[in-house]
């Protein structure tokens, strides 16, 4: 299995708060990664020095067997990794296929195009020349994966995708994620709903305050596993007095 | 999470790293050398102390303003001509220019108020430019008015009864007293409430308000007390001068010195405009015949600083040293 | 009809202001920063137009065609160097910089042109002039300029909205990483939407040159303050309010200075001030560009 993204003993900072602490995984190609965990485990900050708008402290980022450490976040997204971001950030001010012509502006040739995306989304078409900021947050979360798609990617990671939509929305969303995968794509997914993140996975990678706290495939883990590797239990149990 | 803030044995919450008495004394001591001053040192030296005194007070006030209320103001020669042309209005009207300072001052705040009302609708560079604006605007006002002597101003009346060395011994204990009263009035201020809502305001202007700090009203008072220091600059100058014209009590070059003391000493510290006035002085007398060069390369220096050691030559001191000459915090010591 | 004149002549010398202020409005809308040392790159402009284009052997009034390109490659490269450096702290330390080239600019033109007046000799040209009436005078060259101002907010205003790079431009000013994560190099839009505003306002000082005279404070106490004032007027992040905005501007001093010459910059401060106190979001401007 060759392992097509591999991030390997990632400190992150914010100021003085370590938020990723000597976290390592690889991705390999076509496969679905989950990295779940509660509300300030590190997540998002992880998916965002991947995608190069953290600088790390330590460790290193490879993709392809190249390490990009040092690339901006714009030479990554050529490399092949697209971020969805949390909070869905789409430009306010342009028009949805204003959007996806940004996101597409210096893709490689692929099967994503905005046609395609239009494809996986039917209700973009007749939108297309609507302001996004008009559009519902389950809509606006779409053309967030639109843009992210139309750059042709390698690996897409999803930022908490699922965060203040209604769950029939989110059932949605998550609908179109195998069509994704299909086509080729490797997929790095945060989620603080570890059942969505669980349905879609190959694998899950949980952290715990920046830390790694459980690795596996979904099948091989038991709820109890996951819960204590969620919240924390087992540490305060087995070690009081611990880390504080 | 577990370490709590126990007032616990082993450590007290101190201002500064000496004893407090120490500092009242030092204050004391240098309070009485620059009052004696005139008697001890040799004219030449007075005249720039007295210069340097006016700066000081221009780069403590500009830096109250940017340094700790965030707002950069590039007005604040508004503020220096509004100072002098009140002072010269109430000498005109039969006061006598030194008691008047105080008063010339409290208008030029005066004036400040409504100012606020108008300018706080902008934030950062909007702000800026429009503070400029009002500056001009006073300034052109002032032109048009012939009893203060238009464009071509006019000499401060009221001095002519004093002997030169009189007059040069005043104006300096003027500017001295000004920038003493100053220096510590902003000192205290920052070692007030007030300071601590600044502070907090810099740390998070939102978690500020969220809290219950009245920001806004906060800014106002900066607002207004830099513009009281300022008008009691002005006041000074246009005595040591003593002629009153809008080309120099209006003078831009007034901002930009007090500005680039600011950024060079250390913005956002009690001592920064301090170091960065001596570093000025330095320059000034070492630069002197050379023209404007002497504000190009303040300024570039100026610029360097801002974006190679934002702190300043204070800022690295401290950093290197942990000492804090003026004290507004506290900090843990453990015993 | 002198009070048509007066409007006339406010409309023509709010051409000037609108070119003076559309740079300075592009760059906030894209960076949330004001350039404070805007007005003084325009007096370089039109000191390089005075002092090179002598040399150059073509006809003055063509100078900008040498000039302004040059000027464009300085926004960009003053961009990516002093200006990122000072952004990449924070837009407080742009200020600070910006405030101290400003500074430097004025006071090294000071040291090796003095104070004294420069202007841009285009020779009869500008003395041509179209009688409308008794009256009314329409100076040629003042027309041309509203109608430059005119076309470069147009060629602007199509650019931002129908070009990729003008798309870009847009996507950064919204979200800035967002833009990056689309690939984009928001630290070379930022130079492009500087070159653009740099080379706008290069464009302004040298016909500012041409109709009146420059002095090294030039740049600070007038075109700065008109360009500023043009853009809350109007109101800030609207290019078609900035026309408008100059054109106001430009008479409300034309108004004052008929009263008493002493007025005019004072009736255009007083105009910004009272818009500050009515209406601070500006004539077409929106209530959260203020913040």
């Amino acid at each position: 299995m060759s392992a097509l993204l591999d991030v390997e003993g990632l400190v992150v900072h914010h100021g003085q708060l370590c938020a990723v602490d000597d976290v390592s995984f690889h991705v390999a190609e076509g496969e679905v990664l989950a990295v779940v965990g509660a509300n300030g485990a590190g997540k998002s900050t992880l998916l965002r020095t991947i995608a190069g708008l953290h600088r790390p402290s330590a460790g290193v980022v490879r993709f392809a067997g190249e390490d990009i450490s040092r690339l901006g976040a714009h030479q990554r997204v050529r490399r092949g990794i697209s971020l969805v971001p949390e909070g869905r950030r789409l430009f306010r001010s342009l028009t949805l296929e204003e959007n996806l012509l940004v996101g597409a502006h210096k893709a490689p040739k692929g099967t994503f195009d905005i046609p395609a995306v239009y494809e996986i989304f039917p209700w973009m078409r007749e939108r297309r020349r609507a302001s996004v900021a008009q559009f519902s947050g389950g809509e606006q979360q779409a053309v967030a994966i639109g843009r992210a798609l139309v750059a042709n990617p390698k690996v897409l990671m999803l930022d908490e995708v699922s965060l203040g939509l209604a769950p029939i929305v989110i059932e949605r969303i998550y609908e179109v994620i195998p069509a994704i995968v299909a086509q080729g794509v490797t997929v790095l997914l945060v989620e603080q709903d570890v059942s969505q993140g669980l349905k879609v996975a190959n694998r899950v990678h949980c952290l715990l305050e920046g830390r790694t706290s459980l690795e596996g495939r979904p099948d091989e883990l038991s709820a109890r596993q996951i819960e204590e590797a969620y919240f924390g239990a087992e540490l305060h149990h087995s070690q009081p007095g611990g880390p504080s | 999470m577990s370490a709590t803030l126990v007032p616990d044995v082993g450590r007290t919450v101190v201002r500064a790293n000496y004893h407090p008495a120490v500092l009242v004394a030092g204050v004391a001591l240098v309070a009485a050398f620059f009052t004696a001053a005139p008697w001890i040192l040799p004219a030449a030296w007075v005249s720039v102390l007295d210069n340097f005194f006016l700066l000081l007070i221009l780069a403590t006030m500009w830096n109250l303003l940017a340094g700790y209320a965030g707002m950069v103001s590039i007005g604040q020669q508004g503020f220096i001509g509004l100072g002098s042309y009140a002072l010269l209005y109430l000498a005109l009207k039969g006061m006598n220019p030194f008691a008047a300072i105080p008063l010339a001052a409290l208008i030029a705040g005066a004036i400040a108020v409504p100012v606020t009302f108008l300018l706080f609708r902008l934030r950062g560079g909007y702000f800026a430019v429009a503070t400029w604006v009002v500056a001009d605007s006073a300034m052109l006002i002032i032109l048009s008015i012939s009893y203060l002597g238009g464009g071509t101003g006019r000499p401060m009346p009221g001095l002519t009864s004093l002997s030169p060395a009189q007059y040069n011994h005043d104006s300096y204990l003027a500017t001295w007293l000004t920038a003493l009263v100053v220096s510590v009035g902003t000192y205290l201020l920052l070692r007030s409430r007030l300071g601590l809502v600044l502070a907090s305001m810099r740390d998070s202007e939102t978690a500020a308000r969220s809290s219950g700090a009245k920001v806004t009203s906060t800014r106002r008072w900066v607002f207004v007390i830099a513009a009281v220091g300022c008008g009691a600059a002005g006041a000074v100058l246009a005595i040591s001068q003593p002629f009153v014209q809008p080309g120099n009590a209006f003078n831009i070059n007034w901002l930009a010195e007090m500005l680039f003391a600011t950024i060079i000493g250390g913005i956002g510290t009690v001592e920064g405009p301090i170091v960065g006035t001596i570093v000025y002085f330095v320059l000034y007398q070492s630069l002197q015949g050379l023209g404007a060069w002497y504000l190009i390369i303040f300024g570039a220096l100026a610029v360097a600083v801002a974006l190679w050691q934002p702190g300043g030559v204070w800022g690295l001191v401290r950093d290197k040293t942990r000492f804090e000459l003026l004290p507004v915090g506290y900090r843990v010591r453990e015993r | 009809m002198t009070w048509t004149n007066v409007i006339v002549q406010g409309v023509l010398f709010g051409g000037f202001y609108a070119l003076f202020a559309c740079g300075l409005s592009l760059l906030f809308g894209v960076m949330r920063i004001i350039n404070l040392a805007h007005g003084d790159i325009a007096v370089v402009a039109g000191y390089t137009a005075v002092f090179l284009v002598p040399h150059l052997h073509i006809a003055a009034v063509w100078g900008f065609i040498v000039v302004v390109p040059i000027f464009a490659l300085v926004g960009y490269v003053l961009q990516r160097t002093l200006l990122q450096a000072a952004l990449d702290r924070s837009p407080f330390t742009t200020l600070l910089v910006t405030f101290g080239l400003s500074v430097l600019i004025e006071n090294l033109l000071l040291e090796i042109y003095t104070a004294n007046g420069q202007s841009v000799n285009i020779g009869s040209l500008i003395g041509n002039s179209w009688q409308v009436n008794s009256v009314i005078y329409v100076s040629w060259f003042q027309l041309v300029v509203l109608l430059v101002a005119v076309a470069v907010l147009g060629v602007l205003q199509v650019y931002l909205s129908k070009t990729s790079t003008g798309r870009l431009i847009r996507a950064v000013s919204d979200d800035r990483e967002a833009a990056q994560i689309c690939g984009a190099n928001y630290r070379h839009i930022f130079g492009i939407a500087a070159a653009i505003a740099v080379a706008t306002v290069a464009l302004a000082g040298i016909s500012y040159g041409i109709l009146t005279e420059l002095t090294p404070t030039t740049g600070g106490s007038q075109v700065l303050l008109y360009a500023f004032e043009a853009v809350v007027i109007g109101g800030i992040g609207s290019l078609w309010g900035t026309l408008i905005g100059g054109i106001l501007l430009g008479v409300a001093q034309q108004i004052g200075a008929h009263y008493n010459p002493a007025y005019q910059v004072l009736a255009g401060h007083v105009l910004f001030l009272a818009i500050l106190a009515l209406r601070p979001q500006g004539l077409f401007g929106k209530k959260e560009a203020l913040t």
